[in-house]
């Protein structure tokens, strides 16, 4: 039999090997991301410096921290109206995605039939959308809600569907062997084998439907950081076009990490399953 | 030859579309008593697992008939019990959770699920420990060995005390030594529970070592071209494998089936 407890402190003991500055690999793990960010900003700066770039070309990051601070009332404002926005958004597509998933997924003949015309629908811009949106609602919030809806809704509904439609047929055998019926091999199995495909979807969701919130509130809006882009780049003050660009990469990031632990509590299994792959024997 | 616990009375069985389908199994006819153990081996793609699909009710016979404790099959049965070659646990789930699915599946165990949960957990555990996996009731599948986790299917197989347990090659993705292990955890549990058990297998060891009567089947279109009691003692000990009178038995099931395969080419 396995000695499991010997296989746990194998996995466990590369957290204690030491780093180069006497810092455990896990701290090190940690720092990483915000090292990376932060020499980013360095090197940047002195490119601009060295190279004296024209501030309405590139400016500068402590240019556009500047400008971030000094308005930072309309930013704040209009980041809450795109987050709001993108937040709405991708939670109708999450609601209506994992629904439509699982009916498409449970049945081939919705799954065959369906399928071609989801990738049709897919393959549309969505900015070649927005001006329809327009039309039939105004311009304003719903727009953007409406884009950032449809640019997430595919990829959540195609990885649920999947999930549920490629159950192994042993598994599905034993289970209707022992009275089964579709749906509880659905529930028992199929809605929670297809999470991690979910999550994987939504991880990429979340980042594109702040692109769609952010081009309906470029071409219709009145509000929204798209909006202040396009009007300070209107009046060429270059750094707060950035400082909209960096607060629009905060806030992906933000859920980003929101969608990441949700995932972790919920599908901890199918990570665990490639990270403990040293468990079995 | 109706009176047994499971009779297939000359059943056929073609799958994929009525004429250009695969006729898998044709005149087809055997009768199992209950309690009994045994054993189904043939060449390969004779129409063993068909046979196990259509006494389990997951396909409709094409002619003849089937029936189980009496009762004519014509859909999935719930006093079956199945396991694959491959152990098709939930990897979301622990060892004991998956052992205790069939629990929340089939009934009367369903409607009593949540009164009964911690009455259910020791069945479970019980279970567990008849197989030798004590103490790995919290362990999830990737946690386990191939043949651990072919030891959870066996029980997540049993836990609903079927009357039929039907086995399709469980143990012939396992190497050698820890095939024979499960060997004597099946005869084990079969002897504890006396189910009725049907393995179909390829491994003619197996099937002499575990089955009190072997059952050859033809290439296909699969029927039974011939049948052998094995009358060794229980429980039967490892040893006996290396005994002649094992051997020629082995040897004799061999030559069946090379002669099927002759038949077929």
């Amino acid at each position: 039999m396995v000695d499991t407890a010997a296989d746990q402190a194998s996995v466990a003991s590369p957290a204690k090997r030491q780093g180069g500055l006497g810092l455990s690999s896990k701290t090190i793990e940690r720092i990483m991301p915000w090292a990376v960010v932060i020499s980013l900003f360095l090197v940047w700066e002195l490119a601009v410096r060295i190279f004296d770039f024209p501030q309405f070309i590139l400016p500068a990051p402590s240019v556009i921290f500047e400008s971030m601070w000094q308005w930072r009332v309309p930013i704040i404002d209009n980041a809450a109206q795109t987050a709001m926005t993108t937040v709405v958004g991708i939670g109708n597509a999450i609601v209506i995605g994992l629904e439509t998933g699982y009916h498409v997924g449970s049945y081939s003949l919705i799954y065959n039939g369906f399928y071609p015309v989801l990738i049709g629908f897919n393959s549309i811009p969505k900015v070649a959308v927005v001006p329809i949106l327009v039309i039939w609602f105004g311009i304003g919030t719903v727009p953007a809600i409406i884009t950032a809806f449809l640019i997430s809704f595919f990829p959540i509904l195609v990885n649920v569907a999947t999930g549920i439609a490629t159950v192994e047929q042993e598994l599905k055998d034993v289970l209707r062997a022992l009275g089964a019926s579709n749906r509880d091999i659905i529930v028992k199995v199929g809605i929670p084998r297809s999470l991690p495909y979910f999550f994987a979807s939504l991880k990429i969701a979340i980042t594109v439907a702040f692109v769609g919130s952010i081009i309906a509130e470029t071409v219709a809006s009145n509000k929204g950081i798209g909006h202040l882009m396009i009007q300070a780049s209107s009046r060429f003050e270059v750094p707060l076009v950035f400082a909209g660009l960096l607060v629009t990469a905060i806030m992906g990031v933000v859920m980003y990490v929101v969608a990441t632990f949700v995932e972790r509590r919920m599908t901890g299994w199918a990570t665990r399953s490639m990270d403990g792959s040293m468990g079995s024997s | 030859m109706a009176g047994g616990f499971v009779d297939i009375d000359n059943v056929s069985l073609r799958y994929g579309g009525e004429a250009t389908g695969t006729l898998a199994l044709s005149g087809m006819s055997m009768a199992v008593e209950k309690g009994d153990f045994i054993a189904v081996v043939g060449p390969s793609g004779c129409g063993k697992s068909t046979l196990m699909k259509a006494m389990s009710g997951l396909w409709p016979v094409t002619s003849g008939g089937v029936s189980v404790a009496g009762q004519t099959v014509s859909g999935p049965l719930s006093m079956v019990g199945m396991a694959f070659q491959a152990a098709t646990l939930l990897p979301w789930r622990t060892t004991l959770d998956n052992v205790m699915l069939p629990l929340e599946i089939t009934q009367p165990y369903r409607s009593q699920f949540m009164q009964k949960r911690s009455q259910f957990r020791d069945k479970a555990r019980a279970l567990l420990k008849l197989v030798g996996l004590e103490g790995f009731d919290e362990k999830y599948p990737w946690q386990l060995s191939g043949g651990m986790q072919q030891r959870v299917s066996l029980c997540r197989a049993l836990i609903h005390e079927p009357a039929l347990l039907m086995l399709d090659e469980p143990f012939a993705a396992l190497d050698m030594f820890t095939r024979e292990e499960l060997w004597g955890v099946l005869q084990d549990v079969w002897l504890t529970k006396k189910p009725t058990v049907i393995l179909v297998t390829h491994d003619l060891r197996e099937a002499v070592f575990l089955a009190d009567k072997v059952y050859v089947m033809s290439a296909r279109p699969g029927r039974i071209i011939h049948e052998r009691d094995i009358e060794f003692a229980r429980p039967r000990e490892l040893d006996i494998t290396f005994r002649p009178d094992f051997g020629s038995i082995a040897q004799d099931l061999r030559h069946h089936i090379y002669s099927a395969r002759q038949e077929a080419a």
